[in-house]
């Protein structure tokens, strides 16, 4: 039998009150976890079927416009749509251009440690919802690999920070208007919106509060670090909200500019 | 009022079960109140601890409906209607009825390696009011357990508790790795022994804390963000090398143990 081992030793495996149940939880604790999963799950098969549609992704001069689609972004294929491309083009990639870059988000997302709570509770049940049993007879969290990549958070955070960089600049090329001069669509607010919440939702993250501030053990000797620290920390708090309205909100800007590119919306001006 | 029927576990080492109580229920009674009337009037024997009767001291914790909670703070009228189960915490062995033994939990504290600041400067030791408030948060504490009895990390998985120091001393370590005047490093430590890896975020040691501790996001995530400086991220690794900083790590033996 094992022993944790200190001045202290207590022997391990000792009987455990109560009834050997899933739960004795009586609320409807599972309705988070569905939700979870409903969403998800949505937004996956969403953008997987946009990522290999290769097309209704940027409405370009014909239209008197200069919208791309998020998923899109940068356009770096040899397939680019013309007047979609950032200026470096992959000769070699006929594929879908989305197919490029949409790993780093995805990886963003994935290492996030609000999402990491999300699906480890609902997809993993690993577990499900507080004092439910976990589904799992063993157990290793993130101590082995694959899971031990999560560790690799910061650096996909890196590469989000890319990202919307790249996006503000769509958002601000889309004040452009071919032959039109310059202007505010809706579209144009649809991409500066975007932009932000994903600005909002890199910002509040747990490992860029570290990175900016959260690592020094005296506020005191780094006041500028202290004083981003103390801007991150209550966005940190709404890292959740952030997370779920960045998320939906990126598909959304999808549809959008997909609708537009197809015709099947009007990108109205409003000034 | 109406009458409140409490389904209390009853038992010990070598089994046990639900038993039920019927009382009338009084205005504005906690769960711990009920369960005092149960041994003045029909089961002197039923075992609970208890001290403050005011959320302060940590000893009330059992599993209310199901739910983590410390009964001393759990209102009758707040739960929903119908019979309420209260069970001792499910992670610790049982002693008897809703009394654990948490002795678990006293071997990881005597496990931490203690504050070690440098030699004292002349005019003593000072700390500026910033880094003090820092860590005032952990300090709140109470040592009910309840986030070591949530979490699944030990609350499924007995073998665990052999390198699982559970979300309790994790603040600890937080409080102790973020003190200004400390030279220990602990990152080994918590990662190769205290078992930080095996934490999956699920944030359940943060809903149950009577103390509303952000034990998640302030102690936990702050600790993987550390090892990940020191284990997983060659940037920083390559920052201390040209900057020649390494610091002490408390697995050596300069360490001053805990008392």
């Amino acid at each position: 039998m094992a022993t944790v081992e200190s001045s202290t030793k207590v022997v391990l495996g000792g009987r455990r009150g109560g009834p050997d149940v899933t739960t004795l939880r009586q609320d409807r604790w599972w309705v988070q976890p569905v939700v979870t999963v409903s969403v998800l799950t949505a937004f996956i098969i969403y953008s997987t079927w946009a990522a290999f549609q290769n097309k209704n992704y940027y409405v370009g001069a014909t239209a008197h416009r200069d919208l791309i689609s998020p998923f899109y972004s940068p356009c770096l294929a040899n397939s680019c749509l013309p007047g979609s491309s950032h200026g470096f083009i992959l000769h070699g990639w006929n594929l879908s251009p989305a197919l490029l870059i949409l790993l780093f988000p995805l990886g963003f997302r994935m290492t996030c440690y609000y999402y990491r709570r999300s699906y480890y509770r609902a997809f993993w049940w690993s577990p499900p919802a507080c004092a439910v049993a976990d589904a799992h007879k063993t157990y290793s969290g993130e101590t082995r690999f694959p899971l031990i990549m999560q560790n690799l958070h910061r650096y996909f955070f890196y590469a989000g920070l890319a990202f919307n960089v790249m996006l503000t600049y769509d958002a601000f090329r889309a004040l452009r208007q071919p032959g039109l001069g310059w202007g505010v669509t809706i579209g144009t607010l649809v991409l500066f919106a975007n932009a932000t919440l994903l600005w909002m939702y890199s910002i509040s993250c747990h490992a860029c509060r570290h990175l900016f501030g959260g690592h020094v053990k005296s506020f005191k000797k780094h006041p500028f670090r202290y004083w981003f620290w103390k801007v991150m920390t209550p966005l940190n708090a709404k890292h959740m909200n952030l997370a779920w309205a960045s998320l939906l909100f990126v598909a959304f800007t999808d549809v959008y500019v997909r609708l537009v590119a197809s015709g099947a919306l009007t990108d109205y001006k409003l000034f | 009022m109406a009458n409140v029927t409490m389904r209390v576990w009853r038992g010990d080492a070598s089994g046990g079960d639900f038993e039920s109580y019927t009382l009338e229920q009084n205005e504005g009674e906690v769960v711990l109140d009920v369960i005092h009337r149960i041994q003045a009037t029909d089961a002197p024997d039923l075992a609970c601890r208890w001290n403050c009767k005011a959320g302060k001291c940590g000893s009330c914790s059992a599993e209310i409906n199901g739910k983590p909670s410390l009964m001393c703070m759990t209102r009758v009228d707040e739960l929903p209607e119908g019979p309420i189960t209260v069970t001792p915490m499910r992670t610790f062995p049982i002693i008897r009825d809703l009394v654990t033994d948490v002795s678990f939990n006293f071997a990881m504290a005597a496990k931490v390696p203690a504050l070690l600041p440098p030699p004292m400067p002349e005019g003593g030791y000072r700390m500026f009011q910033e880094d003090v408030a820092r860590g005032q948060e952990f300090r709140k504490c109470i040592e009910c357990f309840l986030c070591q009895d949530v979490c699944h990390v030990i609350r499924d998985h007995e073998d665990n508790k052999a390198h699982y120091a559970g979300p309790r001393f994790f603040i600890r370590y937080a409080e102790l790795e973020m003190h200004p005047l400390d030279t220990n490093d602990r990152r080994d430590l918590i990662r190769e022994e205290m078992g930080l890896g095996y934490c999956n975020i699920t944030k359940c040691c943060t809903e149950v804390c009577p103390e509303h501790i952000k034990i998640t996001d302030n102690a936990i995530i702050p600790l993987k963000e550390r090892v990940v400086d020191a284990h997983y991220d060659p940037i920083a690794w390559l920052g201390r090398k040209i900057r020649r900083r390494e610091k002490k790590s408390a697995t050596d033996a300069a360490v001053q143990p805990a008392p």
